[in-house]
Formats: structure tokens, sequence, C-alpha cells
């Protein structure tokens, strides 16, 4: 059924797209390729351009400088109607004055479509987003997940080279975002449809896209899987956006061919040779790189760092304690597998780091 | 496939208010007197109305022989089809004028919207009948307007000639309503609704016609039903321009003519009732199940465009070209104001203040009148709203809705058929001192209250809303008793609400002059526009008229702006 929805797969190229309002520079310099049949997020904290970015894709935004490119032709110089890019839009901005058949209808009315096969397509449109029989009703008679899914399904009936989804799960409740995100990457999958995800929720990006690209202050920080990011941030804001980042003051020194971090206080960590030290770098390590030991306790080959358990929450899997070592809170997350060993708030405690799996990262 | 549909979150209503289940002795009071007064000064006067039309004067019993009367004479035959014609015709001039400058200020990006929109409010503060007089020395056939083209283009345009001119006075007088509630439907569209419709291959007219239109159509019926009940109603601006031949001068003449024995204006009465609820049916029909505002959280009005220098320009030319006519009026009663002699010129012979000095010499009783009655008439409906407001929304007696749609059912009823409600029922009743009640100034006082009660509810009722029943049990639990909870919490929270309620109470009731023309015995006990009426019967008064026409619209425009000053305020206290 929903074969007549599907086409051959664009990608989407963006040349150094510069974009500013009035004197705010909003998008700088921004390059990104996304794959065909791709799932593609633009993730980052509001006010990072990402929505920008999209509205540009789709033509409701003009750069002043760079191109836009949808399946090899540019598309910067057409108007949002000419672009064939679908979008869903964060408030679904369905028609109030038109049920949900003939919302779903618009876009091939608009593009003059034979009525047969409208019908065709509409039917085959409210059944992959699992609303047969619902067409005759109006917006207003409709859940917030029921519009979305019409919204979804105004988009796709036209079969767009791409879809684009502004913040798509931002106005459900948290309980329906989880399916939500299970379907609409089952949709994705289906379709093969190039699609591009905005979020400001890493959660939501990590489990549905591909890749991501990871944005702040109008510039793309990093491309790449949500693992890859994850595990090889490019810099401490990526660092400190997908998932908790411990991040400590300090300065690197040299002794020859050896170099060491000394974290401000006094703990020396030695770093492999060769290893490439950016200017103005901090050391990074995830809570769960980190031993956490009774005070006192030695652990061969590693480096200890003492210090005062500041708080506890327990998290079920595991506990995450918070320790306060040469000015710096640190997170620690244990294991939690049987009713012992828990470390008291108030008590002294040794972390022990593994230099193999700490990074040196600029801001 | 399907995305499944397990979902069943079907949004549920937000729990009901819980609301007490028995009535306190102060309420049952409240709703009492609140319907004693209702009953006296709304119902019993339009149901009086009604039953004469269809009762036989011999024997009291039904009979559709006055009906039939009407039906068969030519005369009111002619009134009825000229009423509706004008009403029609004035809905579609008016939406002429302002079509254009709600798209343009709400759509495109242009400089002096505010300015637009402000001045196309201001005919809304003059009565309509104090533009038609000078309206006539504007467009008249010896205006000026027709002077000059007679002049340069040697032809003459019948703008005031017979129904022409009510038409023209009218729609340049309320077109503001269809202008206020266009442009409000046009800021309430998102701009999503427009982009989706651009992203699905939409665009330029098919655009308009497909989405901006449809979206904003509910606030255009409303507009312009209020227009076609307003024109159909109006006695004052028809007599003033000497048009006889329609069905509100028709009943005006019968019942101050014949007397208030002839059936035939209780008929003309019922049928006014009629399309006034039947336009208000219409009105209700186009916004029924369509709550269009459709302005999402953090999204904007419809985008604003920049027009292209050409169509800028040719924009500007037509919006100047509307705004000079909408102001004539006001210009026009102005020159009157301060005029020697003006007549066959397109400006006066010479200017002087003696018109002034005379009204305020031999007629500044109208002046004291207008603001006692419209002070009074204001001050009994914000009571009463408040009053009809507290039981629907705070209590859970039985009935308290009913209060609430007789109350409003005051905006179906025209100014003329309570008038002559209340000459009918009140007229045998005499007070202490002898006169008949009827013949009382209390009356009009009375008669300018329910007509503006709808207004003053509605401000009220939204006031109290918008209080969080939260913060009077928070007063109760901390001790305080039912009465004081209303003294200390509630009444203080609702004051900007009942101040705007009162100012448009008091505005609007100040020009009102269908009721009181019906109502009003004698020139002391008369208001203002019943007083500008007179004046502008003669040729003589008319200079004096004027001048009170321009006094009207001050005391007007200063209670309006008083309004939106305590609008203003109160609207950063709720917020």
């Amino acid at each position: 059924m929903s074969e007549i929805l599907a086409r051959e797969p664009a990608g989407i190229r963006v040349e150094g797209v510069d974009l500013s309002y009035g004197a705010t520079r909003v998008l700088k310099d921004v390059n990104l390729e996304i794959r065909p049949g791709e799932f593609f997020a633009f993730l980052g904290p509001s006010g990072c351009g990402k929505t920008t970015l999209l509205r540009l894709i789709a033509g409701f935004n003009a750069a002043q400088r760079g191109r836009v490119l949808v399946g090899g032709a540019d598309i910067s110089h057409l108007p949002p109607w000419k672009r064939d890019v679908g979008m869903v839009f964060q408030s679904y901005a369905l028609w109030p004055h038109m049920t949900v058949r003939r919302n779903v209808a618009f876009g091939l009315e608009e593009r003059r479509v034979a009525r047969a096969e409208i019908a065709g397509r509409v039917d085959a449109a409210l059944a992959l987003v699992g609303l047969e029989g619902m067409g005759e009703r109006r917006p207003s008679q409709l859940s917030g997940g029921q519009q979305q899914r019409v919204a979804l399904a105004r988009t796709v009936a036209v079969r767009p080279k791409v879809l684009l989804l502004d913040e798509p799960l931002s106005n459900l409740d948290a309980r329906l975002r989880v399916q939500v995100r299970r379907e609409l990457r089952d949709m994705q999958q289906r379709l093969r449809l190039t699609t591009i995800f905005v979020t400001h929720d890493q959660e939501e990006a990590n489990t549905v896209c591909d890749r991501i690209a990871v944005m702040s202050e109008g510039v793309v920080q990093q491309v790449g899987t949500p693992m890859e990011l994850y595990d090889h941030p490019a810099n401490l804001f990526v660092a400190g956006f997908l998932g908790t980042a411990n991040i400590m003051p300090g300065r690197v020194l040299r002794d020859g061919a050896a170099s060491a971090f000394e974290i401000d206080g006094g703990t020396r960590i030695p770093l492999p040779p060769g290893l490439d030290v950016p200017p103005g770098a901090r050391l990074m390590f995830r809570p769960q790189d980190v031993l956490l030991l009774p005070a006192g306790a030695g652990a061969p080959g590693r480096r200890l760092l003492e210090g005062e358990v500041t708080h506890r929450e327990f998290l079920g899997a595991s506990i995450r304690y918070g320790v306060r070592v040469a000015g710096a809170e640190v997170l620690v997350d244990a294991p939690h597998t049987g009713g012992e060993g828990h470390l008291a708030v108030g008590g002294r405690a040794a972390l022990a780091l593994d230099a193999a799996r700490v990074k040196l990262l600029a801001g | 496939m399907s995305l499944a549909t397990t979902e069943a979150t079907a949004a549920t209503p937000p729990a009901a208010r819980p609301r007490r289940w028995t009535a306190r002795p102060g309420e049952a009071v409240a709703f009492g007197l609140v319907a004693i007064f209702l009953l006296a000064f709304l119902v019993v006067p339009v149901l009086t109305v009604v039953t004469v039309a269809f009762q036989d004067r011999a024997t009291g019993g039904f009979t559709l022989a006055h009906v039939g009367d009407f039906l068969s004479n030519d005369l009111f035959m002619r009134s009825f089809w000229n009423s509706l014609y004008v009403s029609l015709m004035s809905v579609a001039v008016a939406s002429l004028i302002a079509l254009p400058l709600a798209y343009f200020t709400t759509r495109f990006e242009f400089r002096g919207a505010v300015l637009v929109q402000t001045l196309g409010v201001l005919p809304l503060i003059m009565p309509p009948f104090a533009g038609a007089v000078a309206m006539g020395l504007l467009f008249g056939r010896s205006g000026s307007v027709n002077l000059l083209l007679g002049d340069w283009l040697d032809i003459n345009i019948p703008f005031m000639e017979g129904l022409n001119g009510v038409i023209f006075v009218q729609s340049i007088h309320y077109f503001p309503f269809i202008l206020l509630n266009l442009s409000a439907s046009l800021r309430n569209i998102d701009r999503a609704m427009e982009e989706a419709a651009q992203n699905l291959g939409s665009h330029g007219f098919r655009l308009f016609r497909r989405i901006v239109l449809p979206l904003a159509m509910p606030g255009y019926v409303a507009g312009a039903s209020l227009v076609f009940i307003k024109v159909f109603d109006d006695l004052a601006t028809p007599l003033l321009l000497n048009v006889r031949e329609m069905l509100a001068p028709q009943a005006y003449l019968r019942i101050t003519s014949v007397g208030l024995e002839d059936p035939i204006g209780y008929v003309i009465s019922v049928v006014l009732i009629l399309f006034s609820v039947l336009s208000l049916w219409v009105s209700s029909l186009a916004l029924r199940g369509r709550d269009y505002a459709t302005v999402q959280r953090g999204g904007g009005g419809l985008a604003r465009r920049r027009l292209p220098r050409g169509q800028a320009v040719a924009a500007y030319a037509l919006i100047l070209l509307i705004l000079a006519l909408v102001l004539a009026p006001h210009l026009g009663l102005f020159l009157l104001s301060v005029a020697t002699v003006w007549s066959f010129a397109p400006l006066p012979d010479g200017y002087t203040l003696a018109h002034y000095a005379r009204v305020f010499a031999e007629s500044s009783q109208y002046i004291t009148n207008t603001l006692v009655y419209a002070g009074l008439a204001g001050l009994i409906d914000v009571i009463l709203g408040t009053a009809i407001a507290y039981l629907v929304l705070r209590t859970r007696m039985a009935g308290t809705r009913w209060l609430d749609y007789v109350a409003m059912s005051a905006l179906a009823v025209p100014g003329l058929v309570l008038g002559i409600g209340y000459l009918r029922t009140y007229f045998g009743v005499t007070l202490p001192n002898g006169t008949s009640l009827a013949a009382f100034w209390g009356i009009i006082v009375l008669a300018l209250a329910v007509r503006r009660l709808p207004y003053a509810l509605r401000a009220c009722t939204a006031a109290l809303q918008q209080i969080s029943s939260s913060l009077e049990e928070a007063a109760e639990n901390l001790g305080a008793r039912r009465l004081r909870v209303v003294r200390r919490i509630v009444l203080p929270l609702m004051a900007g609400g009942i101040a705007a309620g009162f100012v448009t109470s008091f505005a609007t009731a100040a020009v009102e002059l269908s009721a009181t023309l019906m109502l009003v015995q004698s020139n002391a006990d008369a208001p203002l526009a019943y007083g500008l009426y007179v004046f502008m019967q003669s040729p003589a008064g008319r200079g004096a008229g004027a001048a009170l026409g321009i006094i009207a619209v001050v005391i007007v425009g200063l209670s309006t702006l008083a309004s939106h000053l305590v609008a203003g305020r109160g609207g950063k206290e709720s917020a």
C-alpha cells in the first residue's frame, strides 16, 4: 500500500551557507552532505540555528551566501512552492477549515494530480500513519498525536524529494514521544525517504537518526553517527551536549617526548605519545570511565584523585556520586549490583582514572 | 504497515471547576433581583410588543390580521424592501471600505498601519446621524464635492439622493465593525498555516483563496452581520436624511402620529426583531465549531511582505482616499459647527464660535442629562454584569445560565422596539406624583442600561474568568467568609474589567438615539443625542447641532481613550 508513496531517494548538500538577520549572524559557513535515504538530525540548544537551517532548505529563509542542492540540483533560487521539499511544522499547521482528507489532498490538488490518483494516494498516506477512517474528521476533533500523523500524511502524500521534521515530538507527552519516534523511524525506512529531524533532545536524535550534525551558535560543531559523537567528541561543546561529561581544568606539561596533563591541584595524567593537544585543552572523561574507591585504596596502573562525596543519586542500574576534587565537582557512575558497598555523603573517596579513557578537548 | 494506533490519549476535558451545590441566601437574593430587573425591563416589554402585534384589539384573541394589513400595504412592503436593500448595500459598501484597509495593514509591511487602524475606528465614536447633515453639505447635490466636480468635469454624482444617502452614511459609519473583526482574524492566522500551503506547492491567489480567505471568513461574517443589524434597525439616520420609506421610520411615525394603539408599529417591531435574530444566527453559524484562532505557541501572524514600489504607491493612494472619505463626516461636522453660513459653497463663508456659545448658554441641560443618564446606565450595567458573571461562574444555582442568555438577548432587541415596549407596558403605571412611569426620565436610563448590558456583561465575565478560583479558595482556607472573599479578593481583581465594561456602556449609551427618541417626553429631560436631532431639524439650528455633535464626539472619544488606558493597565496586572 505504501509503495505508491515511495520514490528514488535524493541527497542534500548545503554549501558554504551564511545567513544573518540584520547584524546577527545566525548561520556561519555551514557545509553539510546528507546521503540519499539517510535519517539525519540537526541537534543543538535553542537559538543554535538548526530551525533556521531547516527553513532555509524549505525556502522560507534566504541565505546571504552559499547554496542548497537537493538530488544534485541547486534549489537556492526556487520559491518554497517549487522546491518539492516536504516539511512537517512544529505546530502541525493543519488547516482548521478543511477535513483531514482535504488537508491531505491539498498538495496533490495544487500539483494538478488526477482525481482518481489523489484518492488512492490520500488513502495510502492515511493508512501509512494509521488513520484509516478518520478522513472526514476536522483537525480540532483529533488528539495531538493524531494531528501530528495527519501533518505527516499530508506531507508524504505529495512524495517529496526529502522530508523535513521541525521538532516533531515537542508537542507530545513523554509516553507518546517514545512510541512516535519509533514509528517515524519505521516509516522512514519503509519509504526510504531522506529525512532531516530538528531537535534539541539528544536522546531523540540518538535513538532514531543515522547521523547527527551538532550545532551551536550557527556553526556545525561535528557530524557523525550517535556513537562516534559520544565516543569521539570533537570539542568540549559536543562532549557536554551528548551525554554527561566531567571537564577538569589544568595544563599540559612536556618533558622531551613524554607529556602529561596536570589537573589543577597537582595530579598528573600521562598522555600517550604523539597525541595532538589543542591549545587551551581540558581533560574530559565520562562518569562511567572512573572507578570509585574508598579513600586510601590502591589501584595499580591508574591515577588517583581524592575528594569528598557531596551527593548521591540512585539511578537503578547505577549510583551517581558527586565528588569534590581540587575545586571541581566530578560525577562518577558506580554500577549497582547488590545492596552493599555504598559510600556515604560527607565521606572521603578516591577516583581512579584510566589514562587510556580520558581525552583532551578544547572549547 | 501502520504507525500503530494504540494511542488512547484523546484529550480529556479539564475537570470542571467544582461548584457549590447549595445556594447561599445572599446569592439567592442577587439572583432574584437580577431576574426581576430583566423580566420587568427586557422580557415583559418585548413580549408585550410581540403580543400586541398578534392580538385582536376588540376580543384580545390571537389574530394574523395586523400582519395581513402589513403585508398587503404597498407603503409598508416598499419600506421593507428598502430597509433590506439599504442594509445589504451598506454591508457591501462597508466591505469595500474595510477589506483593503484590513488586508494591506495586516498583510504587508505598511508604514502607518497603526494610524490606519486607529483612524479606521474613529467613525464609531460619533453618533451616526450626527454626520448625516454634514455629509449632505459635503456630498449632496449642491455640496462641496459636487460643486467642485461640476466646475471641473461638469458632472454631479447623487451620493446623497434618497436611499443612496442612507447607504453612504451608514456604511461610512459602520464599516469599522468589519475592519476590526476582519483584521483580528487575519492577525490570528498563524504563518505556519500559509507556509504549510507553500511547502505543498500553493502560492499567489490560489493560496489566498484556499487558505487565507476561508480562515478569515468567520471574522468577516461576524462583522458583516453586525453592520446588517445596525443598519436595519437604525431609526435616526433615515429620519435625519428625510427618508421615511423604511421600516424603523415607519414604525416611529405610526406610533407618534397615529398613536400607541396602532398595531402596525408593533408588527414592524416584530419584523425588526426577526431580522436581528436571523443575522445573529447567521453570525453564530459562521463561528460555530470553528475556533480559527490558529496562532500557536511561538507563532506569529501572517508573514508581512514588502510591497513592490508601484503597488505600494497604488495601495497608499487607495488607503488615503478611503481615509479621506471616512473622516469626511467629522471634518464636515466640525466645519459646520464653526461656520457662519455654509450653503452652495465648497467651504463656509466665515467662521465663528457662536454655535458653541449658544449650546452652552441655552442647551447645557442636554450635556448634563447625557452625562447623568449614561453614567447611571453604565453603573447599573456593571452591577448587573458583575452579579450575573459571579452567579454563572461561581455558583451552581439552577438557571444562572438563563440570566446570561436573557441579558445577552438584548443584543437582538432594536432600541426602537424597546422604546415602544416601555411606552406600551408602563404608560398606565403612575408614579406617586401623578405622572406616568413612561414619561419619567428614569425610564430612559433603564432603556439605555438594558441596551448596553451585553457589553458590560461580557467585560465582567471575561474579567472573572481570568481569576483562578484557587485565589478565592486560598482566602477561604485562611478563614475569610464568602462575602469577605468577594469584597477583598474577587472585586479588586475584577476592577480593570469592570471599569472597561463601565466605559463601554457609558460611551455607547451617550450617543444612543433609537430608544430615547421614543421615550423623551420633554426637552428638559432630553439627552444630547436627542437635542442634536432636534437642532438638526431646522436649518437655523444646524450650527448649534453640529457643535453639540462635536461635544458628543469629544465625550465618547475621551471615554474610549480612558477605556484603553484602563484595559492596558488591567492587562498588565493580570499578566
